[in-house]
C-alpha cells in the first residue's frame, strides 16, 4: 500500500488586494484612502497524494491552481488548515524538505542569463551539497535524457525557448527531488519539445518513483501524464479522481458511426428509436449512452445489415478545454 | 563555505560579462575628487589643520573605500521580489541573500583593476600625494572597508525586506542615502564637522562607513580600536535584526508575478 506523501486538510489562503477606480479621481482617492479587500483564493480544500502519483491540477486562469502549488512547495504560507509534504510543514522551509522538492515555473527562470547553463548546474549542485564528481555524473545523465548535451556550454540568452526549458528542468532536477511541482512546464514550447518534455517526465517518474504535481493548459500534458486530476474552480476542488472517470462523467455518450449495406437499412435504423446525430446516404451516426453501448450494438448487429462500424471516443480535448477555459463544468 | 565559494566563482564569471558597465560604474564614483577640488580651491582644509597632501590622500582613500563598500542589494532584491524571480531561490537550501552578497563581492573584485587605473591617473595629476601605506594600516583599512561593506549590506538588506510589506522599499533606501552622503565622510572628513555634530555622530554607523576606513588608509589620525569596536557592534546589532525581518517577511511573501 503506497503511503500518502502529501496531505492537505481544510486548506485556505486569503490575500489582501487593493482596488483602485479608474481616472484621476480614482488615483487621488487611492492615494489618500486605500481600499483593500481580503479575498479568499483557496477555500477549504482537502486532498491526499500518494508517492509516485502524477496529478494534474485543472482549472481556468485564476482558479487557484498555482496558489495551491505555491503552498505545497512552501513558497507561501497558508491562511488556514493543515498541510504536510513528505512529513514536513512546507512553509518552514527546512533544508531536508527543500532538498526533496523542486518547483518549475514555465514562465520563470533560475538559470543565469549571461552564462552557459553548465555554470548554473554546478552552482545548484553545490547548493544542494552534491559533490563535483556526482554532479558531473548527474548532468551527463540528465542532459542525455533531455538531449541537450550540445547546449550546455552556450550562454542561456542564446538558447531557444525549448532548450532553455530543458536546461531549467535539468537545473531543477540535479538534486534528484522526490516531489516535483510543475507550473505550466510546457508553456510556449513547440509540439516536439512538449512531447520530449512529457516523455522525460514520464521516465523520471518511473525511474525515481517521483511524485509530480502539474498544472497545464495543454490537454496533451494532462492526458498523457496524469491518471488522476484535481479540478479547481473558484478556489475549491470541484473534482478529484481518475481522468477517465471525469471524461465519462462529462461526456456520458459515445458517437457510433454505422455504415449500413444500403440506404434503405440506414433509413430503417434512423427510425428505430436511437438518437441520430446525422445521416448521409448509407452512413448514420448515433449517439448512445456509455452504459448502453454494448446492448445497443448487439441489437443493431442482430437486426441490421452492417458493413462497418466505428466507435468514437469522447472528445477529450474539447472537454478539458471547457474545464480550462470556460469553467463550464462544476460537479 | 564551499557553496559560497562556488557562488562567488559563478558570480565573478557573470560580472566579467558586464566589465564595461562596471568600469563605467567605477568612473562614476569620482565624487570624492570633485570634493577634493572644492576643498583645496577654497582653502577649507586650513580650518581643520589638514594639509593639501593629506587631504588628497583622504579623498583618494574615500574613493577606494566607496568603490569596495558600495551596496545596491535593495534594488536587485526589490525587483526580484516584485517580479517573482525570488521564488526559485527562496525554496533552495541557501538563503537568497548569499546570492546578492557574492554578487557584490564579485563586482568589487571586477572593479579593482579599474579603481587602480583611476588611482594611477589621480597620482599623475597629484604627484605630491603619492604614498605607500604601511602594510599593517593597509591590512586594517582592508578589514574596516569590508566591515563597512557588511554594515551597509545589512542595513540595505533590512530595508530590502521591508518590500515584503510595502513593495517599494527602495524609496526608504533613497531617504537613508541622505544622511549617508552627508555624515559618512564622503563629502567632508568627519573631523571637519561642527562640535555638536561630532558629539553624537560617533554613536551612529555613518562615520564607520567611509571616514574611519579612509582615515586608516590615508594615514590620518583616527581612533583605531574604537572604530573597529563600533563597526563590530553595529554588525552584531544589525544581523539579528536582519534575520528576524527576513523570517517575518518571507511569511508575507506572495510570490507575485508567477
Amino acid at each position: 500500500m503506497l503511503k500518502n506523501i502529501i496531505e492537505v486538510e481544510s486548506l485556505s489562503k486569503s490575500f489582501n488586494i487593493s482596488s483602485k477606480d479608474p481616472g484621476l479621481r480614482g488615483t487621488l482617492k487611492h492615494f489618500f484612502k486605500r481600499e483593500t479587500k481580503r479575498i479568499k483564493v483557496i477555500k477549504n480544500i482537502t486532498f491526499q497524494i500518494k508517492e509516485g502519483e502524477i496529478i494534474g491540477f485543472l482549472g481556468a486562469n485564476g482558479a487557484g491552481k498555482t496558489t495551491i502549488l505555491k503552498m505545497l512547495c512552501g513558497l507561501i504560507v497558508p491562511s488556514e488548515g493543515s498541510i504536510s509534504v513528505s512529513g514536513y510543514l512546507p512553509y518552514r522551509r527546512r533544508d531536508d524538505f527543500l532538498k526533496n522538492i523542486t518547483l518549475i515555473m514555465g514562465q520563470k527562470q533560475q538559470l543565469i542569463w549571461d552564462l552557459p547553463p553548465i555554470e548554473s548546474f554546478y552552482l545548484n549542485a553545490s547548493i544542494y551539497d552534491i559533490d563535483k564528481f556526482e554532479a558531473k555524473r548527474r548532468i551527463k545523465k540528465l542532459s542525455d535524457m533531455l538531449e541537450i548535451e550540445d547546449e550546455l556550454y552556450i550562454p542561456v540568452r542564446k538558447l531557444s525557448l525549448g532548450q532553455r526549458m530543458k536546461s531549467e528542468l535539468l537545473a531543477a532536477l540535479i538534486h534528484k527531488p522526490k516531489i516535483l511541482f510543475l507550473d505550466e512546464p510546457t508553456i510556449g514550447l513547440d509540439i516536439n519539445s512538449q512531447r520530449n518534455l512529457r516523455e522525460f517526465l514520464k521516465s523520471y517518474n518511473s525511474e525515481n518513483n517521483a511524485t509530480i504535481c502539474l498544472t497545464s493548459h495543454y490537454m496533451k500534458d494532462i492526458t498523457s501524464l496524469c491518471n488522476r486530476v484535481i479540478c479547481v474552480h473558484n478556489g475549491s476542488i470541484s473534482y478529484d479522481g481518475k481522468l477517465e472517470k471525469l471524461l465519462k462523467k462529462l461526456s456520458p455518450v459515445k458517437e457510433v458511426l454505422i455504415v449500413c449495406s444500403s440506404e434503405k437499412d440506414a433509413n430503417k435504423l434512423a427510425k428505430s428509436g436511437f438518437k441520430v446525430k446525422n445521416k448521409v446516404k448509407n452512413e448514420i451516426t448515433l449517439k448512445i449512452e456509455n452504459r448502453n453501448v454494448s446492448s445497443s450494438l448487439r441489437t443493431i448487429l442482430n437486426n441490421y445489415d452492417i458493413e462497418d462500424l466505428f466507435i468514437n471516443e469522447p472528445p477529450i480535448d474539447e472537454i478539458i478545454e471547457k474545464i480550462l477555459v470556460k469553467n463550464k463544468y462544476t460537479f | 563555505m564551499s557553496k559560497i565559494f562556488t557562488l562567488l566563482k559563478v558570480q565573478y564569471s557573470n560580472m566579467l560579462e558586464y566589465r564595461v558597465e562596471i568600469a563605467l560604474w567605477a568612473v562614476s564614483g569620482i565624487i570624492p575628487f570633485f570634493m577634493l577640488n572644492i576643498w583645496t580651491n577654497n582653502n577649507l582644509n586650513e580650518a581643520i589643520n589638514i594639509n593639501n597632501t593629506m587631504l588628497s590622500r583622504y579623498f583618494l582613500s574615500v574613493f577606494f573605500v566607496r568603490q569596495f563598500s558600495v551596496v545596491w542589494v535593495v534594488f536587485s532584491f526589490e525587483e526580484d521580489a516584485l517580479l517573482g524571480k525570488l521564488s526559485p531561490y527562496i525554496i533552495q537550501p541557501l538563503n537568497p541573500f548569499f546570492r546578492y552578497f557574492t554578487q557584490h563581492i564579485a563586482e568589487q573584485i571586477t572593479r579593482f583593476p579599474f579603481a587602480l587605473i583611476i588611482a594611477i591617473f589621480f597620482f599623475l595629476f597629484n604627484p605630491d600625494s603619492i604614498w605607500f601605506p604601511n602594510l599593517i594600516f593597509l591590512f586594517l583599512s582592508f578589514i574596516s572597508t569590508f566591515l563597512s561593506f557588511l554594515i551597509q549590506f545589512l542595513i540595505q538588506s533590512i530595508i530590502a525586506c521591508i518590500c515584503f510589506w510595502t513593495e517599494k522599499a527602495s524609496s526608504i533606501e533613497r531617504l537613508f542615502f541622505i544622511p549617508t552622503l552627508f555624515l559618512s565622510g564622503l563629502l567632508a572628513p568627519v573631523v571637519s564637522f561642527p562640535k555638536y555634530v561630532k558629539s553624537w555622530i560617533y554613536f551612529t554607523p555613518f562615520p564607520y562607513l567611509i571616514d574611519f576606513p579612509a582615515n586608516l588608509l590615508s594615514g590620518n589620525k583616527t581612533n583605531i580600536s574604537g572604530g573597529f569596536i563600533m563597526q563590530i557592534l553595529w554588525i552584531l546589532l544589525l544581523f539579528p535584526l536582519f534575520t528576524k525581518i527576513w523570517y517575518e517577511g518571507t511569511k508575507k511573501y506572495t510570490a507575485m508575478g508567477s
